[in-house]
């Protein structure tokens, strides 16, 4: 009985989290993979979820735009196991790849099981064969790892759909606003306000364990930087010196913080070692030196400066030494994210009245406008390097979009109340 | 003939009266002459403060007065602070410089336009740039204080230049006067 009652309510909680964000595709992909992920038959005593775990993947599979998953109409035959697959009815509707599988009671009656299998329609060889297991209320998470596997198994990258993405979301006009910063699902859903404040918050950013998130909040009247956990809501003060304390980044060796302080009279990067507290000033020059994002091997941090006269990207050398200019198209480039592998930079580039979200390439030095603008910022990758999620405007009010990396499939999350900002893709949480 | 004539010319006087009017700058009302006309208004008008006395503390709320102006625009990606506002920042160096209790803080903000942790390191510049001023003519440091909004408190919110334009501001905040 309490098991129903808490799913029962685990129901209410994901229909009103339902209420809250949808996901459109704007363009899609021809050569997306077409696969069938047929209903998980349910045998469980409790009672289903609205949204079966089928669906879950087929959108998850669907928003990456490599795949085209077969909508339930068009599903003439159910099978529930090897046995029972009509191969060649499945080549008949041009189905390459299909999924079948159960939901059941996990032993011990503290959760589900997610029993699956992968199937090449052409060589009818079971390429997956798993049992993922979940808690009772994470039913959509334990979906997002079936997903991640099948994602996996057929594009050879692991899946980013378990992870989790942090933004910012104000509301209200003049002195009644209100700005919380959320963390979601990857896919928009079941997002959970983690800190508010009447005051601005902003420049939200994960630690490499996915555990906490730095952000700045001006609750205090000025800017001032935070990290709290994400499950136990515990917070720590990190810097509220005079002046601005902006754009934390932890190093992803969890080892440093970069920030920008401008203790010293105008903005510019330190990094803090996380361990002692102690902190080292990198950048000196009258410029604004800021939004700092290291590189994936800790080694080199890339920065926005206007030493140059504009806005541009500079990387530096944690150790010491000069920066050097790395954007060298554009009046303006700012706001760097660099992919997990390294091989590309994210930034808004800006343009006239037109900011756009454009990706370089580190060994061709390429650059490449992925988004079609008009105020595009805060570019944030998936921790598998396939998407880069992004804040753009719609009218007055700010939505979050995605893209895939080749520009070739954009997706909308748009959160139904408020101005939505600063997207941060979590690493992957293990 | 001549009738309709008489009507044309007398329709084409009175059309060029009422847009004379309509042209004509608001009524003089400011003017001293007007105030002599009006004696019943003499005893508050000469007991009002000079409006060019920037030590007086009745000026903050007395719109002839500079020290009523406390809003200083920008343009895009700049914090020079044109020449049409420096008589105002003269105006509150005037009066913070004077009166040494007198706590200014200067929030500085951006416009939408660019990202928002760099629109942060502009608002900031742009509160330097009004604090130097202050300084320059007197004002002691520790009257003075810089905040930074970046972009986040726009009083505007639609994406165009004539709302960006009163985005670009450095707001002079009197915490003490």
């Amino acid at each position: 009985m309490q098991k129903i009652l808490f799913t029962l309510l685990i129901l209410f909680v994901s229909q009103l989290a339902q209420a809250k964000l949808e996901i459109e595709i704007i363009q899609g992909n021809v050569s997306a993979l077409p696969i069938a992920i047929i209903p998980l038959q349910w045998r469980s005593a409790d009672p289903p979820p609205q949204t079966g775990v089928a669906e879950v993947i087929s959108s998850d599979l669907y928003r990456s735009g490599l795949f085209d998953p077969l909508e339930e109409r068009d599903m003439v035959d159910r099978p529930v196991d090897a046995e029972s697959i009509r191969y060649g009815t499945w080549r008949l509707l041009k189905v390459d790849y299909l999924v079948i599988g159960e939901v059941r009671d996990a032993p011990g009656g503290t959760g589900y099981d997610i029993v699956y299998q992968l199937f090449d329609v052409h060589t009818q060889e079971a390429l997956l064969s798993q049992i993922t297991t979940v808690g009772l209320g994470d039913l959509r998470f334990g979906a997002h790892r079936v997903a991640d596997a099948i994602y996996e198994k057929l594009t050879g990258v692991p899946g980013a759909f378990s992870t989790r993405i942090a933004y910012i979301s104000a509301t209200g006009t003049g002195n009644d606003q209100n700005y919380q910063l959320f963390v979601a699902d990857a896919d928009g859903f079941n997002p959970q306000a983690v800190v508010g404040s009447p005051e601005p918050l902003l420049s939200p950013s994960w630690s490499p364990d996915g555990q906490r998130l730095a952000y700045v909040s001006f609750e205090k009247g000025n800017s001032a930087i935070y990290v709290q956990s994400v499950s136990t809501g515990q917070r720590e003060l990190v810097s509220s010196g005079k002046g601005i304390n902006g754009a934390p980044a932890f190093s992803p060796d969890g080892r440093y913080m970069a920030m920008t302080l401008s203790s010293t009279g105008n903005p510019e990067i330190f990094i803090r070692d996380l361990t002692t507290g102690q902190k080292r000033q990198l950048t000196q020059h009258w410029a604004i030196d800021t939004e700092a994002a290291w590189a994936p091997d800790s080694q080199s941090l890339y920065f926005t400066s206007d030493r140059g006269g504009k806005p541009q990207i500079y990387r530096l050398p944690v150790a010491g030494g000069n920066p050097s200019r790395v954007t060298l198209e554009g009046e303006y480039n700012a706001r760097a994210t660099i992919s997990p592998d390294g091989s590309r930079i994210a930034m808004a580039h800006g343009r006239g009245n037109e900011y756009r979200i454009a990706v370089l390439d580190t060994d061709t030095g390429r650059m490449r406008i992925l988004t079609p603008g008009v105020l595009d910022e805060s570019p944030s990758f998936a921790p598998n390097g396939s998407m880069i999620l992004y804040a753009t405007r719609e009218g007055d009010r700010g939505v979050l979009s995605a893209v895939s990396v080749d520009g070739n499939v954009r997706q909308r999350l748009i959160l139904t109340e408020g101005d939505v900002r600063e997207p941060a893709w979590s690493p992957v949480i293990r | 003939m001549n009738t309709t004539w008489r009507v044309l010319l007398a329709l084409v006087i009175a059309v060029s009266i009422s847009a004379c009017k309509t042209t004509e700058p608001a009524p003089d009302t400011t003017t001293p002459d007007t105030t002599e006309t009006k004696p019943a208004t003499d005893v508050t008008t000469a007991a009002a403060p000079d409006p060019r006395d920037y030590t007086d503390a009745r000026n903050f709320d007395n719109s002839e007065s500079l020290l009523s102006k406390r809003v200083i625009y920008f343009d895009f990606d700049k914090s020079e602070v044109k020449a049409e506002y420096r008589p105002i920042v003269a105006a509150h160096a005037a009066y913070v410089s004077s009166h040494r209790s007198a706590r200014v803080t200067l929030e500085g903000h951006a416009d939408e336009r660019g990202t928002r942790e760099y629109n942060l390191g502009l608002g900031e510049r742009r509160g330097n740039a009004i604090s130097g001023l202050l300084s320059a003519a007197g004002a002691m440091g520790s009257q003075l204080d810089t905040v930074s909004y970046g972009e986040e408190r726009p009083v505007c919110r639609v994406s165009d230049e004539n709302c960006w334009s009163q985005n670009r501001r450095v707001e002079i905040v009197y915490t003490a006067r």
